[in-house]
């Protein structure tokens, strides 16, 4: 296939802004936020610069843009190393406890900022019952820093009023940035709507970050941002694979559909090694509007079962053959993947569809409140417990409650379907795909290839990663990706005030990458008029086709819906080879505007994202997530070969990628 | 769930440099007809409905429909964001109606005074656990 170029001849180049900073902040969510306070207090004191770039509005950007119901990593009257145990049988036994403890000592202080910031959080009333972050304020309740005691949904997760839980975040971090423009007479440190499209290495230190590039999505402006380091904090990989909507229900992902893989792209562009990239998450979700289901199992103790009001995963015959291939420990620990395995068994023996009791959970509650409380106190609390019920979903998946109500569901009369997804790639909710990160360096009995002096500094000098891309540690969720960008960018400083002589200086020049970012633009506007319809054109493939081909060849050969989650090296090659194809057709993406020309640049990210995933599914001669993905070549876990971490590099110039293995270790006992 | 735009309603936020709806979108999604002075959602099908053009709009003209892929016609849900809490109005298809109130923030907009009372940076420790204004926890 001839190889496309930009010259523009037929598009019109851009204007070319270069932006130097010390610190540069990709992403504008939870971790970024985070970054921005940080990093902004240590960077003041150094007269050094911090700049954030985030592809949308930072008051609602990230995965927490709609809102949340609950924050759910929140460590209080419990034990760090406790924390520690949870997050690794959850996520199957390998996971860098190092991170994870680290997170866990920190992450509370993030919690207590966005209380004092205004999120209003729930309160333990005197009567045993929940108040609601005003109730909580009028009654006297104090902070959780205070003291307080906020009402639990489990043992990590706490009850909030989050609509505006991202708008507050960001509030504070604009202001953080503000004060950075004051310290240091920057007229600007905070760019909204421009898309980084990819990471440049130094001219003189070949193995050092340079430069960030990309783009405005509203004017005809492309941005290079010169760094000393970089904290990556872009999410994770939603709609690489096939969804079960189509059409319009597409854009109903569980995860937030605008995180197009760009965290994970631009490390593997840079270099950075990844690890676990086979971990994958796949949510059982009320179907379809894919709401919230924590809340009902462990607040309103809701339970789930199969359409015969069976338990699923208590069926003997199920059960014995899972600890037969998945071993007695696994079971036994019954983490998420495992109940997944145990309600997709009945879905596929024809018990479904799964249920969600929420009728009986809502009686009980009703039963208990009213002998507690006698009818009238009863009634009134069973009222609030119904509006939490709403809130749930009206915080955080509002078209959950929409469909609801479109189909006459109210959930104290009529029970509900829920569904296991379609996979995602993250590694800050109940996932822990990502890059290869230095822990911090105090805690006893860490290998020494975990950490290299800069906490979350990936393999790259210079480059930090924070929220769903720093690897091997999930369940880090809404609180911990702040704390972790906190954690992030205090060491990006410290990492820039001992290299005080570095000048960014990126490989390539402004021309070659203007020409490369807008090669899509060129190639759409040199040959659109070749068919009477630009959308039908045998020169180019735009975005949503690109997208289409993307996630029909991960869902069906990489374990998507189609197969039940099943995959395998026969199926994983086939997989590749057509995903290599789409590689090369990516020469020919074509962009009718800056929608359309962000649009082919996150598909891209998401297909670097999928072969990542795909190579690592591949390496390991496992299924490790059996209820996530199986190899149905190597349908059992074995734990003697590979309990251990698979990592991978990407070279960038070659395409090809280099796999290996590092030793896992738990720092505490089980 | 994608949003739409009520013709009648929408002004095309003639008085600012962009609307209100295409300054917020997490996705991008809202676009202007320059012709009309109307927005328009561009790309339905990668609506998360997070409800955010509906809550900001000015002139109220943004409601979702559900998708129709999986949802039967007649529901809906609709936001009235004020400053300092919100309320839902859920319509069922069969015409039942619910109405919550929620808090959406203790503090006033704007008023976050992000270092104010918080310790200034100890360099000697930034190579320390601990954050700025905190000293990571021990056990």
């Amino acid at each position: 296939m001839e190889k496309e170029t930009c010259t523009f001849s037929y598009c019109q180049k851009p204007e070319i802004v270069e932006h130097e900073t010390d610190l540069l902040l990709i992403g504008g969510g939870m971790a970024c936020c985070g970054s921005a306070y940080e990093a902004a207090r240590w960077a003041n004191a150094n007269n050094l610069k911090v700049t954030m770039v985030d592809k949308a509005a930072t008051d609602r950007s990230g995965a927490v843009a709609m809102g949340l119901s609950a924050i759910n990593t929140y460590v209080g009257e419990n034990k760090v190393e406790d924390y520690v145990r949870y997050v690794r049988a959850d996520l199957m036994g390998i996971t860098r406890d190092d991170l994870v403890y680290d997170l866990g000592r920190h992450v509370d202080d993030s919690v207590h900022m966005f209380e004092e910031w205004g999120l209003p959080i729930w309160k333990k009333g005197d009567d045993g019952f929940s108040l609601d972050g005003f109730q909580a304020k009028d009654a006297g309740k104090g902070t959780l820093r205070d003291g307080a005691t906020p009402v639990r949904s489990g043992k990590w997760q706490i009850m909030i009023n989050g609509e505006s839980y991202k708008a507050i975040v960001a509030e504070a971090a604009k202001k953080a940035l503000e004060e950075n423009r004051a310290a240091t007479g920057v007229d600007q440190n905070l760019f909204e709507r421009v898309f980084i499209v990819r990471l440049f290495k130094d001219a003189n230190d070949p193995d050092r970050i340079a430069a960030a590039v990309g783009f405005s999505v509203r004017e005809h402006k492309m941005y290079i941002f010169k760094a000393k380091a970089m904290v990556l904090a872009a999410g994770g990989a939603v709609n690489v694979f096939r969804p079960r909507s189509s059409k319009e229900g597409q854009g109903r992902a569980w995860y937030p559909v605008w995180n197009s893989g760009s965290g994970y792209a631009l490390g593997m562009q840079a270099g950075a090694e990844l690890t676990l990239m086979e971990n994958r998450f796949v949510p059982a979700r009320f179907k379809d509007g894919y709401g919230p289901v924590g809340a009902w199992f462990l607040f309103f103790k809701a339970k789930a079962t199969n359409s015969l009001g069976e338990d699923y995963c208590a069926d003997e015959a199920n059960l014995a053959d899972a600890r037969k291939k998945y071993g007695d420990k696994y079971v036994d620990k019954m983490g998420t993947a495992m109940r997944n395995h145990l309600m997709m068994l009945h879905m596929k023996q024809g018990k479904g569809p799964i249920i969600m009791r929420t009728d009986e959970a809502m009686d009980a509650i009703n039963k208990t409140f009213m002998e507690q409380l006698g009818e009238k106190e009863g009634k009134k609390k069973v009222k609030h417990l119904e509006a939490e019920a709403w809130e749930d979903f009206l915080d955080m998946c509002i078209g959950q409650a929409g469909l609801w109500a479109s189909k006459d569901i109210e959930p104290d009369k009529t029970p509900s379907e829920i569904m296991p997804t379609e996979p995602y790639l993250l590694g800050s909710h109940a996932g822990c795909a990502g890059f290869w990160c230095s822990g911090p360096s105090d805690i006893a009995g860490t290998p020494e290839d975990w950490h290299w002096g800069y906490n979350r500094m990936s393999t790259v000098p210079g480059l930090f990663m924070a929220g769903d891309i720093c690897g091997a540690s999930g369940h880090k969720f809404s609180s911990g990706s702040h704390a972790e960008g906190r954690i992030a960018a205090k060491a990006a400083i410290a990492f820039i005030l001992d290299h005080p002589d570095y000048k960014p200086t990126p490989r390539k020049s402004a021309d070659e990458m203007a020409a490369e970012l807008y090669l899509p633009y060129e190639v759409y506007e040199k040959n659109k008029t070749y068919s009477t319809d630009p959308e039908i054109n045998p020169f180019y493939i735009k975005p949503v086709l690109l997208q289409t081909r993307l996630q029909k060849i991960a869902d069906e050969y990489f374990g998507g819906i189609s197969t039940w989650y099943m995959t395998s090296k026969t199926m994983l090659e086939e997989g590749l080879n057509q995903l290599k194809m789409l590689k090369e057709d990516c020469q020919k993406m074509a962009a009718a505007d800056l929608h359309e020309l962000m649009r082919c640049w996150e598909n891209y990210h998401r297909i670097l994202s999928l072969e990542a995933h795909a190579r690592h599914i591949l390496y390991r001669e496992e299924s490790r997530y059996p209820g996530y993905y199986y190899r149905g070549d190597h349908d059992f876990i074995d734990d003697d070969n590979w309990k251990v971490f698979t990592c991978s590099k990407y070279d960038m110039e070659t395409g090809e990628f280099t796999m290996s293995k590092r030793d896992h270790k738990n720092i505490w006992p089980d | 769930m994608p949003s739409f735009v009520i013709a009648e309603k929408c002004d095309g936020c003639k008085a600012q440099d962009k609307t209100a709806c295409q300054y917020i979108c997490p996705n991008d999604l809202m676009a202007l007809n320059r012709d009309l002075m109307k927005a328009y959602n561009q790309e339905p099908e990668q609506c998360w409905e997070c409800y955010n053009c509906v809550k900001i709009c000015p002139q109220q003209a943004i409601e979702v429909r559900g998708y129709q892929d999986f949802n039967p016609l007649g529901g809906n849900v609709i936001p009235m964001r004020g400053t300092d809490s919100i309320m839902w109005t859920v319509k069922f298809r069969n015409g039942v109606l619910k109405r919550f109130k929620f808090p959406i923030r203790t503090t006033a907009e704007a008023s976050i005074d992000c270092y104010g009372g918080k310790p200034e940076a100890d360099m000697s420790k930034i190579k320390e656990p601990g954050f700025f204004n905190y000293e990571a926890r021990k056990e």
